[in-house]
């Protein structure tokens, strides 16, 4: 076969450049990144031939990449952090990023909740902290490129270890204030012992103005009987090209619950990666989507299940108005050891108009003979008979339209534990809703 | 109250009503009986606004205000009501949720203020007894898992919360069992008020043993061809809607 050279798109070129200037002053082992690097520079930014990246094409998102973003000074952390507020009445330890740079500042250490420790990851890096050996607990998450690229770049985050039960959820807040557009790279990498539990919230937002690309990852290992509630929200700029990961490897009898609600960014793609290791865990995964305007949404996720009796359940709800695209692809991998599994992965959307786009890919990579899975997906608008009924009740129709996509949006937001959470997640909801009409 | 003119309504390509006619005045009761297909559900659907129906000619004027202009939802705050034969299942939408959307959007549209939740939930539990509406059927989901006989009542429920001028019930009977026809019968009742008239639809005559009508309206190929007083009703009991096919053949 004959060599080829790959031709490197202007981003891809900007990549290496970026690369090749700050590895040497990102904190920690050049090697692992360099590695990490080589991986991603070996295909590039994947593109719409790529089958993971058919529906969302990063070539093309990136046409440019902005410079990544510098530590901001105390003052414009400070301002950052007082405009953002996603979830904000949510009583919690604030765990706060600005601009990919963890403010430490902002958290008191000799006052942590008992149970709980966490260590800057800059300095971890630096001092090569023996935790570190946690990073990247779910092995084939290290073949993505958006990973790659987290992993090569990445600048700043938090290891945090739980230890114990910890009461007051712990809220991972990020926010990327620049008023030109940068990029990001963190890395959070949460420990969860056994027996421990914790509730982490996680908020993502970035200045309206500007084509800021943050590529986050969280990862989490939880051991066997811990209990760990995740909520997410991408309440990013109009702008923003962001890219996260969440990569989670659960121990044995666990109960690990995460949701994703997007309202935010111009595109976003949500990773999710999570290796079930042990018997008898329970895992649930949802997601809420809205989208409006040109807005690209790609919610993509890889649950593999490593032991027997685990049970995994997916729900992503997705309303899409004007001419946006959503994007789900989920699968779930049963090898022959995993027995007594059971799965289920479910994508439901609504199109509010004639002009956006669905793309719903579930799949199953089943090789174990007694296990129950199964997938649905659907695609549809507002049925006419409902609104009808609605309206001859006296609700003008995008009342009656809001009603119906609350209560379609609502089944996935049950499954919150935290109440507090929950109710905040319905106003965004319903935020969304009084915007549209 | 209303008054119907000449209606002439299709549904894909389909001709259902064919220069139809009806005044209903304040205060009155009127029934409208006639055979399967004859067009009744089509006239109640029309009234209230759905989309599905194309109205090639006539006018519905309510008070003096032509309906066919308006949407559903004006129509409602207008003060029709259409007491739905099959009432939609709602998953996710609580019954109290929705009640008090739809109140507050009456009064809004009519300009007034709207309910606080104590004057709100006051006057529902207050229907509610009447109907003999558990409470906990209220905090379901809208219709969800309702038996046929809690649907309407969750209807006339609705009719008594809502306060309509002109009520369309449609096939109200149909799925009652004789304790649940009695209690929804006698909401009905209850609300029969000089300033508010009554379009009651139905194939058979029991239900107006329990509503008793003023007036009675045979209808038959998308057109009333006979009417009367409430002996009217009894009279096709009896003979059934045999002499009405002759009259369409001839």
């Amino acid at each position: 076969m004959a060599d080829v050279t790959l031709m490197k798109t202007p981003a891809e070129t900007a990549l290496a450049q970026a690369f090749e200037s700050a590895k040497t002053l990102l904190p920690g082992n050049v090697e692992s990144r360099a590695q990490a690097f080589e991986k991603f520079t070996a295909r590039g930014l994947p593109h719409r031939r790529v089958e993971e990246f058919k529906y969302t094409d990063l070539r093309a998102a990136f046409r440019e990449v902005a410079p990544f973003a510098g530590v901001p000074t105390a003052e414009e952390a400070k301002a950052a952090l007082a405009g953002a507020k996603t979830l904000a009445g949510i009583e919690a330890l604030q765990v706060p990023f600005v601009n990919g740079h963890f403010m430490r500042e902002a958290v008191d250490f000799r006052a942590l909740p008992e149970n709980l420790e966490i260590v800057p990851l800059r300095e971890a890096l630096a001092n090569d902290h023996e935790w570190l050996a946690h990073l990247s607990p779910v092995p084939w998450a290290a073949e993505n490129p958006v990973y790659q690229l987290n992993t090569s770049f990445m600048a700043d985050g938090v290891m945090i270890r739980v230890a114990g039960p910890v009461e007051v959820p712990v809220h991972l807040r990020f926010v990327t204030a620049a008023e030109t557009a940068v990029a990001t790279a963190t890395r959070v990498l949460v420990v969860v012992e056994e027996g421990a539990s914790v509730t982490l919230l996680e908020t993502h937002e970035s200045t309206d103005g500007a084509g800021h690309q943050p590529n986050d990852v969280v990862e989490l290992i939880a051991g066997d009987r811990t209990n760990v509630q995740h909520v997410r929200v991408n309440a990013e700029g109009g702008k923003t090209l962001a890219l996260s990961t969440l990569a989670a490897r659960i121990g044995a009898e666990a109960v690990f619950n995460s949701i994703n609600v997007v309202a935010g960014a111009a595109t976003s793609r949500h990773q999710v990666f999570a290796l079930l290791n042990g018997e008898n865990t329970n895992l649930r995964v949802n997601g809420v989507t809205m989208l409006k305007g040109l807005q690209h949404a790609d919610s993509t996720l890889v649950v593999e299940h490593n032991a027997l009796h685990c049970e995994s359940r997916e729900l992503f709800k997705t309303v899409i108005d004007d001419e946006a695209t959503g994007v789900f692809q989920g699968k779930i991998i049963v090898p022959h050891h995993a027995q007594k599994t059971d799965g289920r992965m479910m994508s439901a959307a609504i199109l509010l108009g004639e002009g956006g786009t669905m793309n719903n890919k579930p799949e199953l990579e089943i090789f174990a003979d007694d296990v129950q899975c199964a997938h649905g997906a659907t695609c549809g608008q507002l049925d006419d008979d409902l609104l009808f009924y609605l309206m001859a009740r006296g609700l003008p129709r995008k009342e009656a339209e809001s009603l119906l996509i609350q209560a379609f949006l609502g089944e996935a937001l049950e499954f919150v534990e935290n109440e507090t959470a929950r109710e905040a997640l319905i106003g965004t909801v319903e935020g969304w809703l009084r915007a549209r009409s | 109250m209303l008054e119907i003119k000449n209606l002439v309504v299709q549904i894909e390509d389909k001709r259902i009503l064919n220069g139809l006619n009806l005044t209903v005045n304040k205060g009155e009761v009127a029934a409208i009986m006639g055979p399967n297909g004859s067009g009744k559900s089509t006239l109640s659907y029309v009234i209230a606004g759905k989309e599905d129906y194309e109205v090639l000619d006539g006018e519905i004027l309510l008070n003096g205000e032509n309906l066919l202009e308006m949407e559903p939802d004006q129509r409602a705050a207008a003060g029709v009501f259409l007491a739905f034969q099959y009432p939609l299942e709602i998953p996710g939408v609580a019954s109290m949720t929705f009640l008090k959307a739809t109140l507050n959007a009456q009064r809004k549209a009519r300009g007034e203020e709207e309910l606080t939740t104590p004057d709100f939930i006051k006057r529902v539990n207050a229907a509610a007894q009447q109907l003999e509406i558990p409470k906990d059927m209220l905090k379901r989901a809208l219709n969800v898992g309702f038996s046929g006989g809690e649907k309407k009542r969750m209807e006339i429920l609705q009719m008594a919360l809502l306060q309509p001028s002109f009520c369309i019930l449609d096939e109200t009977d149909s799925g009652l069992d004789i304790d649940a026809l009695r209690i929804v019968s006698e909401g009905v009742n209850a609300l029969r008020s000089p300033d508010r008239a009554f379009l009651v639809i139905t194939h058979y005559q029991r239900l107006l043993n329990h509503i008793v009508p003023d007036t009675v309206h045979v209808m038959h190929s998308g057109r009333i061809v006979r009417s009367g007083g409430k002996e009217l009703a009894l009279e096709l009991e009896a003979n059934g809607y045999a002499d009405y096919r002759d009259s369409e053949a001839a």
